[in-house]
């Protein structure tokens, strides 16, 4: 989940981190207004991508005027797959200097990791590729967290002098945002010591972890919307994992592993896969609606269903498939293969229900839905 | 992780519903289940075994080699602290949707405590001929057969795949360890493979990867101490960059993670790296394995 910056810098504010005086506006006209309250802003579009200054979506206004122009810009307008549907207005800050700070989970440790540049306002890849001898990292229990100390000793490490304390403190509040929030990456870039020696936070970037979500409901509530087509919110509504792509082969498969596998194997045998749709986990008993949802893709011109079942029954997927397949009566060919936990009844009610025999491999299946799919439709 | 037969298992979470039709499959298979954990049912017999209250009651009154955490996802981190507390040397946590902060903290604890975790988000562990942990078709012949060939797979779906296509070859597995489908988990690629490099019935590996996360980078690191030949397949290729496919651990951004990153790390180790699962049986026979039983 991502959280926008307007409302992971309250969290920043709320935690005794300083950010710019600034507020939300979804009009020009609120733009302008705030910007005759704040002097010279920043007008920042709230869309969860990287390098949003680079694809022009931070500009600054010296005039409400100015303000008022560069929101009617931005506004409506769209940002890799974001539409840009509000504005931060920012005053705009003198900066002496700017730093990196980032706080992640660390897979290969397990642990947090504390990340500290004195490189900021840059892509911190960047950097690692530019200079990798400035990024600093520590590795902290997550049972514990940041200990002042340690931050003191990070922050002396990149050569700040006065800031150091000052860094060193939003470092340790820093870690604790990102454990009281279930965060996976809390990022502060850049990191600006003022002219007054302040230092503040000028961007902010915060992922929720997504099975966080039912402890985090005021967090959830902030996460900005995923750019979604209207099938992939259908589904998600239902509680099924989709992704829709631009093929003509659909998918339907259970478990994400064996999922992704049939879209590889759909492409590798030059083929397209028309979508990632699984039925494993919890999903297992959803055949019906994930049927439904399969079909309605416009562009579908045969269908592989490919079941390996683990925890997933196959016997209670094909079971529900067959039910719906005889209801709903769709035109589209479809290819199957069945093994693993329930396979034997279930290949025979795929035999006994719609008079289709299952292929012998998952590469057997594909490929025939493959040369069905290039067929001309007539 | 392998689990053998002689191993004592405990399941947590033991009385619910899927808990009770795995169990008895576990059981079935001669996985050697003697308790199992139910914090409102201490006291009752449920499949053929006493429940206590805790992992620590348990262990006071039956030695357990094993625990196999069935329980809902914010339930995990307790439940798993429970059997570290209490000593269990090895535990398999099944659940998905375990949140990352509660895993790392179970994480630490166990590595304090000596404890092995494997998971969370897998389908569990195989021994063929000895014993399952999880929910893994072990019972089915044409799936998991006694071999020589050791699995290791962050997917329960692709890694039952992966078993048949053994099966169809003609042969067989020394274990199957599903190391689960998180971003973080207790057992990473590389430490299973040392396990199997270690393990003397195994004579070659299967190595069942995904896009996300390092793991398989980070196992290409390994392979050229190893004796055992690598066979390995990546899922993900057909993936777009920044959509998670379904598993939490299986996205990645521009370069990292991606498809070609942990292809080419893998090849350049010396793994055969295949297009397709179908090719797994294949690829195996045509490496030099001693006989036997295969």
């Amino acid at each position: 989940m991502n959280i926008p910056e307007h409302a992971a810098k309250a969290l920043l504010e709320n935690a005794g981190i300083r950010v710019p005086a600034g507020t939300v506006a979804d009009s020009p006209q609120g733009t302008a207004r705030a910007a005759a309250r704040l002097g010279p802003v920043m007008v920042k579009a709230q869309v969860p991508v990287g390098g949003r200054g680079k694809s022009g979506g931070v500009r600054l206004a010296r005039s409400p005027a100015e303000a008022h122009a560069v929101a009617g810009d931005l506004l409506g307008s769209r940002i890799d797959r974001h539409r840009v549907t509000g504005v931060l207005v920012e005053e705009r800050v003198r900066v002496a200097g700017e730093l990196y700070a980032a706080v992640l989970n660390h897979p290969a440790g397990p642990a947090r990791r504390v990340v500290l540049s004195e490189r900021g306002g840059v892509d911190i890849e960047d950097t690692a590729r530019t200079d990798p001898g400035s990024i600093r990292t520590l590795d902290i229990d997550p049972r514990t967290g940041l200990r002042p100390e340690a931050a003191r000793q990070l922050a002396a490490q990149t050569g700040l002098d006065r800031a150091a304390p000052a860094v060193a403190d939003v470092l340790v509040r820093m870690d604790r945002l990102h454990r009281d929030s279930d965060a996976q990456l809390l990022e502060v870039n850049p990191l600006a010591i003022t002219d007054a020696g302040d230092v503040v936070a000028l961007d902010c970037k915060l992922v929720i972890d997504g099975a966080a979500a039912v402890r985090q409901p005021s967090l959830a509530a902030f996460a900005a919307p995923e750019p979604l087509t209207e099938l992939e919110r259908a589904a998600r509504e239902l509680g099924l994992q989709f992704v829709e792509l631009d093929g003509e082969v659909g998918v339907l498969a259970n478990g994400a592993g064996l999922t992704m596998t049939t879209m590889d194997v759909i492409r590798h045998l030059g083929g397209r896969p028309a979508n990632f749709l699984e039925i494993g986990g919890d999903a297992y008993t959803k055949a019906r609606p994930a049927l439904e949802i399969v079909l309605a893709q416009r562009g579908l011109r045969s269908l592989v269903v490919n079941f390996c079942g683990a925890f997933a029954r196959t016997d209670v997927m094909v079971g529900g498939l067959t039910v719906a397949w005889a209801e709903l009566q769709p035109d589209v060919p479809a290819f199957f293969t069945i093994d693993g936990t329930g396979a034997a009844a279930a290949r025979r009610m795929l035999r006994e229900r719609l008079g289709l025999e299952p292929y012998p491999t998952m590469d057997e299946a594909i490929a025939a839905a493959i040369s069905a799919a290039a067929q001309d439709p007539g | 992780m392998i689990v053998r037969s002689h191993e004592r298992v405990l399941v947590q979470g033991v009385t619910g519903r899927q808990a009770t039709y795995w169990t008895a499959r576990m059981q079935e298979y001669g996985t050697r289940i003697v308790a199992g954990v139910s914090p409102r049912k201490a006291g009752i017999n449920h499949c053929d075994v006493p429940v206590f209250g805790s992992v620590r009651e348990a262990a006071e009154h039956v030695p357990l080699d094993a625990s196999v955490l069935f329980v809902p996802p914010l339930s995990v981190k307790p439940a798993a602290l429970d059997a570290v507390t209490a000593g269990v040397p090895k535990l398999v946590i099944l659940t998905e949707h375990v949140p990352v902060r509660d895993t790392m903290h179970v994480i630490a604890a166990a590595r304090e405590a000596g404890t092995e975790v494997v998971g969370p988000n897998t389908a569990g562990l195989v021994t063929p001929g000895e014993s399952s942990v999880g929910f893994m078709p072990a019972f089915d012949p044409s799936i998991f057969r006694p071999g020589r060939v050791g699995v290791v797979s962050r997917s329960g779906s692709l890694g039952t795949l992966a078993c048949l296509n053994i099966v169809r070859a003609g042969l067989g597995q020394s274990a199957f360890i599903g190391i689960g489908g998180d971003p973080v988990v207790g057992t990473r690629t590389r430490a299973a493979l040392e396990v199997l490099e270690r393990d003397d019935r195994t004579e070659a590996v299967v190595l069942i990867g995904e896009i996300g996360g390092d793991m398989e980078e980070d196992a290409a690191g390994y392979l050229p101490e190893m004796r055992k030949p690598v066979v390995a397949f990546v899922a993900g290729r057909a993936s777009p960059p920044d959509r998670r496919m379904g598993h939490a651990g299986a996205i990645f951004q521009g370069d990292r993670g991606s498809y070609e990153s942990k292809r080419q790390a893998l090849e350049r180790a010396g793994a055969v790296v295949l297009d397709t699962p179908s090719g797994i049986g294949s690829a195996l026979l045509s490496m030099e394995m001693s006989d036997g039983t295969r």
